[in-house]
């Protein structure tokens, strides 16, 4: 954050160009940009229906753009279904879970990459080694601290909400190997249970592993970004940090009430320090809000 | 710190200090909730666990009144006829069930076996084709006429009833026309077409010193590797996740159409073993057998607590399902009723079966 450089600007992990996708007459992407780069949380924010959800089902395989590229450590790719994805490395939370409810937690972990039992059970028979997913299933529940949930073989249907969504949450955070993509992680989860799944972005992104975080819950947004790129009308109209802008520029610049001035160069840039906002007015210290919770000290 | 900053922080820590509050509280009464589940919540949430478990106790349940009823119920011979009357049925239920799994439904069943059957026939009969060569195009035959159903299905987007309702019409005016409406007589064709039961068909079983058609044996093996498939294979795996929630399923990278097209032709192959053991068991091919085999085959899904609504289920609850209908007619006769009250009684059970299922499908946190 200290060295302040314009000539050695990282390789975006991931990067869309002028995405493009319409839905009949209706445009969700109007020429969408996006840059994520190593080791980031980038928080996307927009108001309902500004085309957050398709921007990031461009990138799980869930959709496929009419206009545009997608690049991943640029190079570029095509993403024509959700296996395209995965195998790109790229890990996704929907918003609707997208867990089976049926099946139970250990299936829907391993759901599409099952491990199959080593020798001739595995290879002859295609016997699922069951028991090893289990464990390893309950190993990575337990570990997130998301469940208090012992028994792999519960059907997820079975499981309250937040449980359900700390399934999901689990399954990304187990496969991400290069990217993981939260859409509205917390809005299903208490007080206690939300604070779990921000320990576990940011946890994920020391692993090295860059977070794409989809909130409409601005105080979380706030809490666990490194920078926020806010979604407007199909595409990105600016790229604020929690530390140059506040809650309430971050909410007009979504709604349009505050027009930015960012070019998309500026958009584009990485870390937080060489983002040059033009629009100062409320610039905070980065440390201000950590410190405000230790505040009634001495 | 100015003075507005610490406001700023009391009222922070205020409202936090509530919402734990309130967390906590919620917590509390899930627990609370979770710890003491009435009997009867209790009850569905074994069911939920155990589909195969509310027709075992029926079947028990049968067991018990028809020995009452009868003396001969509860005989060996009687039982081992019971075994053979569902054979066919069975075997084709496995089909069914898959297809039921996926949350679809093929009423098209009846019309390929039948097909399928005379197609193995009229190969060896008319044409001098080898035994084992009409058995296999006959298989094939089946596992195409599967495959297609599975094509139309995902290709066109279509619902698998409107789809098999087509094919179940389609199948069966071919088949009249292969076979000109006329049935092949079972001494006309290679031996091994009807090998499988009847004279010479069947196996002694030791202990109980009783005949089983190998037709049977087949039967349950199929049943076995079925059940193996679904629980300990990825793809079985897969049945259930596209039958609960096909959008889901596609997201987690599954390709859900190829997973759909699969299960068409495994269960077009599968009448085509039926179509076998049919030959057997009638001792002919006859194009105008098995016009009872579709909803017969739904009904031993649905008794066997298999979900219409897909992803919930287990196939040897079907087997259960087959011998609960072939017991209730086999018992209900023994004991004098009237064969009207056979259908009567299937009836009841399948709304019982399907009501319970709805019931079961409530069960939630």
């Amino acid at each position: 954050m200290t060295v302040a450089m314009t000539g050695d600007i990282p390789t975006p992990v991931l990067q869309a160009k002028r995405l493009v996708k319409s839905y009949g007459r209706v445009v969700a992407l109007d020429g969408a940009n996006l840059e994520l780069y190593p080791g980031e949380v980038l928080a996307v924010i927009g108001d309902n229906g500004a085309g957050k959800s398709t921007l990031i089902k461009c990138f799980s395989g869930a959709v496929i753009p009419d206009e545009g590229e997608i690049y991943i450590d640029g190079e570029l790719v095509r993403l024509h279904s959700p296996g395209d994805s995965m195998a790109a490395g790229i890990e996704t939370v929907y918003q609707t879970l997208a867990v089976c409810p049926a099946l139970d937690i250990g299936t829907n972990l391993f759901l599409g990459r099952e491990r199959r039992k080593p020798g001739i059970l595995g290879s002859v028979f295609r016997m699922l080694d069951l028991g090893g997913m289990r464990e390893a299933a309950r190993k990575e529940m337990s570990e997130l601290g998301l469940l208090t949930i012992q028994d792999m073989t519960q059907a997820v249907e079975t499981l309250s909400g937040g449980q359900r969504q700390g399934v999901a949450v689990a399954r990304a955070a187990a496969f991400g190997q290069r990217v993981v993509i939260m859409d509205e992680p917390t809005a299903a989860l208490g007080v206690k249970e939300s604070s779990k799944v921000l320990q576990l972005i940011r946890d994920v992104r020391d692993r090295g592993i860059p977070v794409i975080l989809i909130s409409h819950n601005m105080p979380h947004v706030f809490d666990v970004s490194d920078r926020i790129h806010i979604h407007r009308l199909g595409r990105r109209v600016a790229v604020v940090t929690p530390g140059s802008h506040s809650m309430a520029d971050a909410v007009a610049i979504m709604t349009g009430a505050l027009e930015s001035q960012q070019t998309e160069e500026e958009m584009s840039r990485p870390s937080p320090s060489q983002t040059g906002l033009e629009a100062v007015g409320h610039v905070r210290s980065g440390s201000m809000t950590s410190t405000q919770a230790q505040a009634p000290g001495p | 710190m100015t003075d507005h900053d610490d406001r700023f922080v009391d009222r922070e820590e205020d409202s936090r200090r509530a919402e734990l509050t309130a967390a906590g509280v919620a917590g509390e009464i899930s627990e609370q909730e979770r710890q003491q589940p009435t009997a009867l919540q209790r009850v569905q949430r074994v069911l939920h666990r155990y589909p195969a478990l509310g027709p075992l106790f029926v079947l028990l349940a049968m067991l018990v009144a028809f020995s009452f009823m009868s003396e001969r119920f509860l005989q060996p011979f009687n039982m081992s006829l019971i075994i053979q009357q569902v054979t066919v049925v069975g075997t084709l239920a496995i089909g069914q069930t898959i297809i039921i799994l996926t949350a679809g439904i093929d009423l098209s069943v009846g019309a390929i076996t039948v097909f399928v059957s005379v197609v193995m026939a009229k190969l060896s009969a008319d044409y001098g084709v080898p035994g084992i060569a009409a058995l296999f195009v006959g298989f094939t035959f089946g596992t195409a006429c599967g495959l297609l159903n599975g094509l139309l299905i995902t290709r066109l987007r279509l619902p698998p009833f409107i789809v098999t309702l087509g094919t179940l019409s389609i199948f069966f005016a071919l088949n009249l026309y292969v076979s000109a409406s006329t049935t092949i007589r079972g001494r006309d064709m290679d031996p091994i077409l009807t090998a499988l039961a009847g004279a010479g068909g069947t196996i002694e079983l030791p202990v109980i010193n009783t005949p089983i058609p190998f037709a049977s044996l087949g039967m349950l093996v199929l049943y076995a590797i079925m059940a193996y498939v679904l629980r300990y294979t990825a793809w079985g795996r897969h049945i259930y996740a596209t039958g609960d929630d096909p959008e889901a399923t596609r997201l987690t990278g599954i390709k859900v159409d190829r997973v759909l097209v699969s299960v068409y032709a495994v269960a077009g192959f599968i009448y085509g073993m039926g179509a076998w053991f049919l030959l057997g068991r009638i001792g002919a091919a006859s194009p105008q057998v098995g016009t009872t085999y579709n909803l017969d085959t739904i009904t031993a899904v649905v008794i066997g607590g298999t979900s219409l609504f897909g992803g919930r289920g287990v196939v040897v609850g079907t087997l259960i399902g087959a011998v609960i209908v072939g017991m209730a007619r086999n018992g209900l006769s023994l004991a004098g009723f009237d064969p009207l009250w056979q259908d009567f009684t299937i009836g009841v059970l399948v709304i019982v079966a399907v009501t319970l299922d709805q019931w079961i499908r409530r069960v939630s946190a």
